[in-house]
C-alpha cells in the first residue's frame, strides 16, 4: 500500500520534474550563451501561458496545438528584449553584474503591470481542453495526462534542442560563442546576432513550456514567480550554463518536490527543493554539471 | 574641495550629514500633512535599510537578495516578545538585530564560498525558505500574522496612535546611525578590508586579508541594523504578517535606493531612498489604486531606467566627475 504511494508520487514528481526542465531550458541556455541571469523568465512563462490563453479564447485552440504558435511568438519576443535591452545592459560602462539584474528584473515588473493591467489580477484556467482532467492508468499508477502530455513535449524538446546544438551550424556558432565569445568574430561570426538568436531560442522553449502549464495550471500575472524560483535553482543545481545539466536537475526537483510533499505537509514542498539546493552547491559550488 | 586631503574631507562629509540630518528633523515645522509625513517616514526608514544592505552588498560586495528575512526576523522577534512575554520593543529590536546577525553568520558559513549568481540565488531560496516557515509556524501567527495590542501612547511601548512624529524622529536616528556606523566603517581596517574582498578576494587572501572573516562581519552588521529597521516597521504599521514583511519584493526594495544611488558609496543609499520612495509612494496612490498595475508598470520602468542609465549611481557619477575634474 505505502509501496504503491511512494511509486505514485515519485512518477507524479518524475512528470513534474521533466515540465521543470523545460521551465529552466532557456534561462540555462541563455545563462551558458553570455552569463546573463533573466530576472525576467517567469514573466515570460506568464506571457507564454496568457498567450496560450488568449489563442484558446480566440480560435478555440487547444494548447497543446497552439504551443508551436506560442514558442514562434515568444522566438520574436526574447529577440526583440536582447536587442531593445540587454544589448544595453551588457555595455553598461559599471556595475554591469547589478545592471543586468535589475534591468531584467525591472521589465519583469513592467511585464507583471502590464498582465494586471490588461488581463485584471483575475485567476483563468482554460475550462476545456483535449486532456484536461484525464488520468491514464500505467500498471496501478495514474498518471494525469495533461502532465504527461507535458512530460512529452519536455523530451521532444530537449532532443530537439540536442540536434540543434550539436548537428547545426547554428549549434556550432552557439557553442563557439558560448567557448569565446571574443575569438568567434576573427571566424566571421555575428556574436551579437548569436546573442539574439539564443534570446529567441530560450524563449521559444519558455514559449512551449507556458503553452503545456496552461493546460492543467492557473493563469494569472504573478505565476510566473513561483515557478521562476524553481527555475533558478535548478539552473543553479544543474551548474549554470549547462542545459542538459537543467534536464537533470530539473527532474531531480520535481522527485524531491514530491517526496517531500510525501513527508511534510504539502504547504511546505518547497523547503526541500530548497535544501536540496543549498546541499549541493555546499559541496558542490558549480552545480552538479557545471565546468565554469 | 578636489584638493583636500582625505582626513579633512572625512571630516567635511560628517559635518555635512549632521547639517542634514538637523535640517530633515526641522521639516515637520513646515509639514503638517499626515500623508507626506508618512512618506518621509518611509524615506528615511529605507535609507536606513539601504544602507544596512550597502555594507554586506555594496562595500563587500556580496550581492544579497534575501534581506527580508532579516527584515523579518527584526519584526517578529520585537512583536513575538512584546505579545507573549511582554518584552519591551525597545529590547525587542536589539534582540532581534541580535538574532539577525547569528543568523547571519550561520547563513554565512555554508554559504560565502558560493560565488557570483550561485550566492545570490542562495541568499534568495534561505529567504523563502524562512517565509514559508514562518507561513506555517503557529505560535507565530502563521499566516494570519500578528497585531500589536493597543497599550495607549507611549515611548516605552513605542507605538503611537495619535503622532507620526515619534516614528519619524525614531527612523531618522536610524538612519543617521547606520549612516555612521557606514562613515566610521569606511576608514576602519575591516572597511578596507571589504573593498578589498569586493575588488579581487584572492588578490585579498594572498595579502594576509581574512576573507572569511570579513564576510561574517560585513553580514553580522548588516542584518542587524536590516532587523532594527524590521522591529521599527513592526511597530509603525503594528500589523504584520509573513507577506508582508519577508516577502521577495521586500529584499528589492532595501537594495534599489543603493542602486539608484550609488553602490558602495557613502550617500548612495540616502539619495536613492530619497528620489525613489517619494516617487513610488505618489504612482501608488495616485496612478495606482490597487490591482490596476499601473504603479507597477512607472516602478518597473524606473528601476530599467535607473540600472541602463545610470550604471555608477548618482553619487557616483558625481565623484567619478570631481576626479575626473581634480586630475
Amino acid at each position: 500500500m505505502t509501496g504503491e504511494a511512494i511509486i505514485q508520487s515519485l512518477a507524479s514528481g518524475l512528470l513534474m520534474g521533466l515540465i521543470y526542465g523545460l521551465v529552466a531550458a532557456g534561462l540555462a541556455l541563455i545563462f551558458g550563451l553570455m552569463d546573463v541571469v533573466n530576472f525576467a523568465h517567469g514573466e515570460f512563462l506568464m506571457t507564454s501561458m496568457y498567450a496560450a490563453f488568449g489563442l484558446y479564447l480566440a480560435f478555440a485552440l487547444d494548447p497543446l496545438a497552439s504551443a508551436p504558435f506560442v514558442a514562434a511568438a515568444m522566438f520574436v519576443f526574447g529577440a526583440v528584449v536582447y536587442l531593445g535591452l540587454v544589448r544595453f545592459a551588457m555595455s553598461a560602462s559599471a556595475n554591469a553584474g547589478m545592471v543586468q539584474i535589475f534591468a531584467t528584473f525591472g521589465l519583469a515588473i513592467v511585464m507583471r503591470g502590464l498582465a494586471q493591467l490588461l488581463f485584471t489580477p483575475d485567476y483563468r484556467s482554460i475550462p476545456h481542453s483535449w486532456l484536461g482532467g484525464k488520468t491514464l492508468k500505467v500498471a496501478g499508477i495514474f498518471l494525469p495526462a495533461p502532465q504527461l502530455a507535458g512530460a512529452l513535449v519536455s523530451l521532444a524538446a530537449f532532443g530537439a534542442l540536442w540536434l540543434v546544438i550539436n548537428r547545426t551550424d547554428f549549434g556550432r556558432a552557439l557553442e563557439a560563442t558560448r567557448e569565446d565569445a571574443g575569438a568567434v568574430a576573427l571566424v566571421g561570426i555575428d556574436k551579437k546576432r548569436i546573442f539574439a538568436l539564443g534570446w529567441g531560442l530560450g524563449g521559444a522553449l519558455v514559449g512551449l513550456a507556458g503553452a503545456v502549464l496552461a493546460t492543467f495550471f492557473y493563469i494569472y500575472p504573478d505565476v510566473g514567480a513561483s515557478f521562476a524560483l524553481i527555475a533558478y535553482v535548478t539552473v543553479a543545481l544543474g551548474g549554470f550554463g549547462s542545459v542538459f545539466g537543467a534536464f537533470a536537475a530539473g527532474i531531480l526537483v520535481g522527485v524531491v518536490e514530491a517526496g517531500t510533499a510525501f513527508i511534510l505537509p504539502a504547504s511546505l514542498k518547497y523547503l526541500g527543493i530548497y535544501a536540496l539546493y543549498l546541499l549541493v552547491v555546499v559541496l558542490r559550488p558549480r552545480g552538479l554539471f557545471g565546468s565554469l | 574641495m578636489a584638493g583636500a586631503s582625505p582626513d579633512i574631507a572625512r571630516r567635511n562629509n560628517l559635518i555635512l550629514a549632521i547639517c542634514v540630518a538637523a535640517a530633515v528633523a526641522c521639516l515637520p515645522l513646515v509639514v503638517k500633512d499626515v500623508y507626506i509625513q508618512n512618506m518621509l517616514v518611509l524615506t528615511l526608514m529605507y535609507a536606513a535599510l539601504s544602507q544596512s544592505w550597502n555594507i554586506l552588498s555594496g562595500y563587500c560586495g556580496q550581492i544579497s537578495l534575501g534581506h527580508a528575512l532579516y527584515f523579518g526576523i527584526g519584526a517578529y522577534a520585537t512583536l513575538l516578545l512584546f505579545t507573549k512575554f511582554g518584552v519591551l520593543p525597545w529590547f525587542g529590536m536589539v534582540a532581534g538585530g541580535a538574532i539577525a546577525a547569528v543568523v547571519a553568520a550561520a547563513v554565512g558559513y555554508p554559504c560565502f564560498r558560493l560565488k557570483g549568481h550561485y550566492f545570490v540565488i542562495a541568499t534568495i531560496v534561505i529567504a523563502e525558505a524562512g517565509l514559508l516557515l514562518m507561513l506555517n509556524w503557529d505560535w507565530a501567527g502563521a499566516a494570519m500574522g500578528i497585531e500589536v495590542p493597543v497599550r495607549g501612547d507611549s515611548w516605552a511601548k513605542f507605538q503611537f496612535a495619535r503622532s507620526k512624529l515619534p516614528y519619524f524622529y525614531f527612523a531618522l536616528g536610524l538612519a543617521l546611525v547606520a549612516w555612521i556606523v557606514t562613515w566610521k566603517i569606511e576608514d576602519s581596517r575591516w572597511g578596507y578590508w571589504w573593498r578589498a574582498v569586493k575588488d579581487n578576494a584572492e588578490a585579498a587572501e594572498s595579502l594576509g586579508v581574512v576573507v572569511f572573516r570579513s564576510k561574517m562581519a560585513a553580514a553580522a552588521v548588516s542584518a542587524f541594523l536590516t532587523a532594527v529597521g524590521g522591529g521599527f516597521y513592526a511597530q509603525f504599521v503594528s500589523y504584520i504578517d509573513p507577506e508582508s514583511v519577508m516577502s521577495f519584493q521586500f529584499s528589492l526594495l532595501m537594495a534599489l535606493p543603493a542602486v539608484l544611488g550609488g553602490i558602495g558609496t557613502l550617500w548612495g543609499p540616502a539619495v536613492g531612498a530619497a528620489i525613489l520612495i517619494p516617487i513610488t509612494e505618489v504612482t501608488r496612490s495616485y496612478a495606482g489604486g490597487t490591482g490596476k498595475g499601473f504603479d507597477l508598470i512607472v516602478y518597473g520602468l524606473l528601476v530599467m531606467g535607473i540600472a541602463l542609465g545610470r550604471p555608477e549611481g548618482i553619487v557616483g557619477a558625481f565623484s567619478a566627475r570631481k576626479r575626473a575634474k581634480a586630475a
